[in-house]
C-alpha cells in the first residue's frame, strides 16, 4: 500500500474568480466587450448600510394609520409657471421606446397616473403609449436627439436635458441592429437593422456656460411654463449638481452607478460613477453651498427598492427619488414564470439583463410583437401603482416613528450607519458613535 | 405682381420688434401666441445684438427678418417660418429644425443646423466647426467653407458646401449625402467619397436652386457618404473607433 500525501483543496482564485474567468473566455472566442443592460451589480455601500433612529423620548413619534405623514412634492418651482406637483416623492426614470416595448411604455403611464407621478420618456422620443397614458410627463431632451421635436416638446409637462447616466457618465448607449424595428428606425432617423450608437456628448454644446443658454433656448420655446430638469450621472456630484444650478435648472438629478441602462459596456457599468449613497451629501451639499437647497429640487436614483430607501435619501436632502430597474420588476421584468426561457437564455429569473437583444421573455425590454403582447398594459399598470404604493406606505411609517409629519422633514440625524465606509460617504455618525468619518478633518 | 413687390409690400405691413425696446421673451411669446392662419405673416426684428435664443419655437408659416447679428440658436426649432439674418449667427442656427428656412447673410459659427430633421438652412458666407453635426433630415446649403468635424454622425439629410471643408467631414456618417466643391481636409471614419451619379447631380441642382445659388454647376461638386462598414460592429474595425 502505498502512501499518499492529504491532497490540499482545490481553490480558486478570488480575484480570478468564475465570473472573471468566464468573461476571459468570452472576450477571447467574440472580440467584443460585453454589452449588457441595468446597472452596477456588485456589492457598494448602499442604503443598506444605514439605519434609522426611531422616537423614544428624545424624539417624540406620530401614531401610525391616524396622524398624517405629507408626502407631495412640488418640482420645478424656481423659475417654470407650472410646476410639477407629486402625491408621492418617487418618480418613474427616463427609458426609451425601443429599449422597452409600447405596452411596457404604457404600463409604466398608466402605473405612475395612479400614483400620482410623472414618467419620462427616454432616447426614442416620445410615444402615444406614454403621453396618452401619463398624466405628466417628463420629455428627455437627449445628446441623441431622436425624435426630438416642437410639438412634443409643448406637450410635456416638463423637459430633462440628460447629461450623463449612473451607469455610464461620459459614456453613449449602444442598441444592437436586431432591436431597430421599422417603427424604432422611423422614430430615430435610422436605417433598420444597424448598431445604433447613440452620443456621449450633445452636439450643439460643449460646456456649463453653453447649458447655461441651452437652458434659456428650451425655456424660450415653451415659454417659461415648464421645469427643466437637469441629469447627470454621479460622478462629480458637488461640481455637477453646482454647475447645473449655475446654469439655470429647476431640479437637478444625480443618477448613482447602480442606476440602470438599456445597454453599455460591462466594464463601463462596474468601473465608472460613484455610488448612489456617495452622491448624496456632495450634492445636497452643493445646493447648501449656494443658497439653493429646497429652491432648486434633487431627485436621486440608482437601486431605489423600497420605502425605507426612499426615506433614507429624504433624509439625506434629497426632494424625491426615482425608479427604474424596481419599476421594470414591478411590470413583471425578470419574473420567475419565465423561468424556463430564461434558462434557454442562458440566465435565469433575476439575472437576465441582455435587454439590448430584444429576446426579453417578459415582453418588456423587447421590439418583438409577440412577446410584447405578454405584457398587459392594464395589469402591469396596476402592480406599478401596488408597489409605488408599498413603498410610500413604508417610507411613511419610518417617517412617522421618527416623529415626522412629512417625508421632507426626515433629516440626517435621523440616520446611523452601520459600516465606517457608509457613515463617510452619508456624512452620518457611525451607530453608537458620535464620530463622522472625515468631518473636523480626521 | 412681382416677388420684389410682394416683399415690398409684406415689409411695410410687418410687425417689427425692436430688441432695443421690447424684451426677447416679448418676441418670442408673439410669435408663439400666433394663430394658425393668421395673417400677422410678416416680422422683422431690430437690434438683435447679439441675444441669443431669437425666434425659437416658430410654428407657423411666417417671414422673419432679422436685421442685424443674433447670438446662440436663432431659428431653433423652427417649424415652417421663413427666417432671415441680415447678419451672422452664433451658435447653434437652426438647431433641430423641423421645417421651414433659415438664410444667414453673414456667417455662421459651429453647430449650424446641428440635429435638424426637416427644411433648408442657407448660410451665405462660412460656418464654423460641426455643420450639420448630427443632421437628422435638414438641408444645408453654405456658400463658403465649413470647418472641421462637420456631419459628424450625420443620419439624414444634404449637406452643401461650395467652399471647402475641414478636417474629419462626416465622421461616422449615417446616411447623409454631403456635397463640397472645394477640397477637404481630410474625411472622418467611415466617410468616403462617392460617385456623383445623375440623381445626385438633379438633386443637388435642386439644392442650389432653392438656396439661390446662381453660376455653380453640380459637376463642379465631389459627393460623400457612408462607407457603412460600421453599421454592425465588427471587431476587425476597431481601429476606426
Amino acid at each position: 500500500m502505498t502512501y499518499r500525501n492529504p491532497p490540499t483543496t482545490p481553490r480558486k482564485s478570488a480575484t480570478f474568480d468564475d465570473y472573471t474567468l468566464s468573461e476571459i473566455r468570452r472576450a477571447a472566442a467574440t472580440g467584443i466587450y460585453d454589452i449588457r443592460g441595468a446597472g452596477a451589480k456588485r456589492k457598494l455601500p448602499h442604503f443598506d448600510d444605514l439605519l434609522f433612529l426611531g422616537a423614544s423620548i428624545s424624539r417624540y413619534p406620530l401614531e401610525g394609520y391616524r396622524e398624517r405623514c405629507d408626502t407631495s412634492v412640488v418640482l420645478g418651482s424656481r423659475h417654470a409657471k407650472k410646476p410639477i406637483e407629486l402625491k408621492i416623492p418617487i418618480t418613474i426614470a427616463g427609458m426609451s421606446f425601443g429599449s422597452l416595448s409600447g405596452p411596457a411604455k404604457e404600463a409604466l403611464g398608466r402605473g405612475a397616473t395612479l400614483s400620482g407621478t410623472s414618467t419620462t420618456t427616454g432616447d426614442g422620443g416620445m410615444t402615444e403609449e406614454e403621453r396618452g397614458h401619463s398624466k405628466q410627463l417628463v420629455y428627455q431632451y437627449l445628446p441623441s436627439r431622436y425624435g426630438m421635436n416642437l410639438r412634443d416638446l409643448r406637450r410635456a409637462d416638463a423637459i430633462e436635458v440628460v447629461v450623463g447616466q449612473g451607469a455610464k457618465p461620459g459614456g453613449g448607449g449602444m442598441l444592437l441592429g436586431q432591436k431597430i424595428s421599422d417603427r424604432v428606425a422611423e422614430m430615430r432617423t435610422l436605417p433598420k437593422g444597424i448598431d445604433q450608437r447613440s452620443a456621449s456628448r450633445h452636439p450643439d454644446w460643449t460646456g456649463p456656460d453653453d447649458l447655461e443658454i441651452k437652458i434659456l433656448e428650451l425655456r424660450e420655446i415653451t415659454d417659461w411654463e415648464k421645469p427643466i430638469y437637469v441629469k447627470v450621472g454621479g460622478a462629480r456630484p458637488y461640481y455637477d449638481t453646482a454647475l447645473a444650478v449655475k446654469a439655470g435648472a429647476d431640479v437637478v438629478v444625480v443618477d448613482g452607478m447602480q442606476g440602470g441602462t438599456a445597454a453599455t459596456q460591462e466594464v463601463f457599468i462596474e468601473n465608472v460613477g460613484q455610488p448612489t449613497l456617495a452622491c448624496i451629501r456632495p450634492a445636497v451639499q452643493a445646493l447648501q453651498d449656494l443658497g439653493m437647497h429646497r429652491k432648486v429640487q434633487l431627485i436621486i436614483s440608482g437601486g431605489i427598492r423600497n420605502g425605507a430607501d426612499v426615506a433614507k435619501a429624504l433624509a439625506l436632502g434629497v426632494d424625491a427619488v426615482s425608479i427604474g430597474t424596481a419599476a421594470l420588476v414591478a411590470l413583471g421584468d425578470n419574473d420567475p414564470r419565465w423561468e424556463a426561457e430564461y434558462n434557454d437564455l442562458g440566465t435565469t429569473a433575476g439575472a437576465y439583463d441582455d435587454w439590448h437583444e430584444g429576446r426579453d421573455p417578459a415582453g418588456i425590454t423587447t421590439q418583438d410583437p409577440d412577446l410584447m403582447k405578454r405584457v398587459d398594459p392594464v395589469a402591469a399598470g396596476r402592480r406599478l401603482a401596488n408597489y409605488l404604493k408599498v413603498m410610500t406606505l413604508e417610507a411613511q411609517t419610518i417617517a412617522r416613528a421618527c416623529g415626522k409629519n412629512s417625508l421632507h422633514n426626515l433629516e440626517p440625524e435621523d440616520l446611523v450607519a452601520l459600516t465606517i465606509e457608509a457613515a463617510a460617504m452619508a456624512g452620518v455618525p457611525l451607530a453608537g458613535t458620535n464620530w463622522i468619518p472625515g468631518k473636523n478633518g480626521f | 405682381m412681382t416677388a420684389t413687390s410682394k416683399a415690398t409690400r409684406d415689409q411695410a405691413h410687418a410687425r417689427v420688434f425692436d430688441l432695443d425696446a421690447m424684451s426677447l421673451r416679448e418676441l418670442n411669446q408673439a410669435l408663439h401666441g400666433l394663430a394658425p392662419g393668421s395673417n400677422e405673416t410678416a416680422w422683422e426684428v431690430l437690434n438683435p445684438k447679439g441675444n441669443h435664443s431669437v425666434a425659437v419655437g416658430v410654428d407657423q408659416p411666417v417671414s422673419i427678418d432679422v436685421r442685424g447679428s443674433v447670438g446662440y440658436y436663432c431659428g431653433g426649432m423652427n417649424s415652417g417660418g421663413t427666417i432671415t439674418v441680415h447678419g451672422s449667427a452664433g451658435p447653434g442656427v437652426g438647431e433641430n429644425m423641423m421645417s421651414g428656412s433659415i438664410t444667414v447673410k453673414g456667417d455662421a459659427s459651429q453647430y449650424a443646423g446641428a440635429t435638424g430633421k426637416g427644411g433648408l438652412l442657407v448660410i451665405e458666407g462660412n460656418a464654423s466647426s460641426r455643420c450639420g453635426i448630427s443632421m437628422k433630415g435638414i438641408d444645408i446649403v453654405v456658400h463658403g467653407n465649413i470647418g472641421h468635424m462637420s456631419a459628424f454622425m450625420a443620419q439624414s439629410g444634404n449637406l452643401v458646401v461650395l467652399g471647402d471643408a475641414g478636417d474629419a467631414l462626416g465622421d461616422s456618417i449615417y446616411e447623409a449625402r454631403l456635397f463640397v466643391r472645394g477640397k477637404v481636409d481630410s474625411l472622418g471614419a467611415d466617410c468616403i467619397a462617392k460617385e456623383m451619379r445623375p440623381e445626385h447631380l438633379e438633386l443637388l441642382q435642386g439644392l442650389l436652386d432653392r438656396a439661390g445659388v446662381t453660376g455653380v454647376k453640380p459637376s463642379e461638386f465631389k459627393r460623400y457618404g457612408s462607407a457603412r462598414t460600421l453599421y454592425n460592429f465588427n471587431i476587425d474595425n476597431a481601429d476606426a473607433y
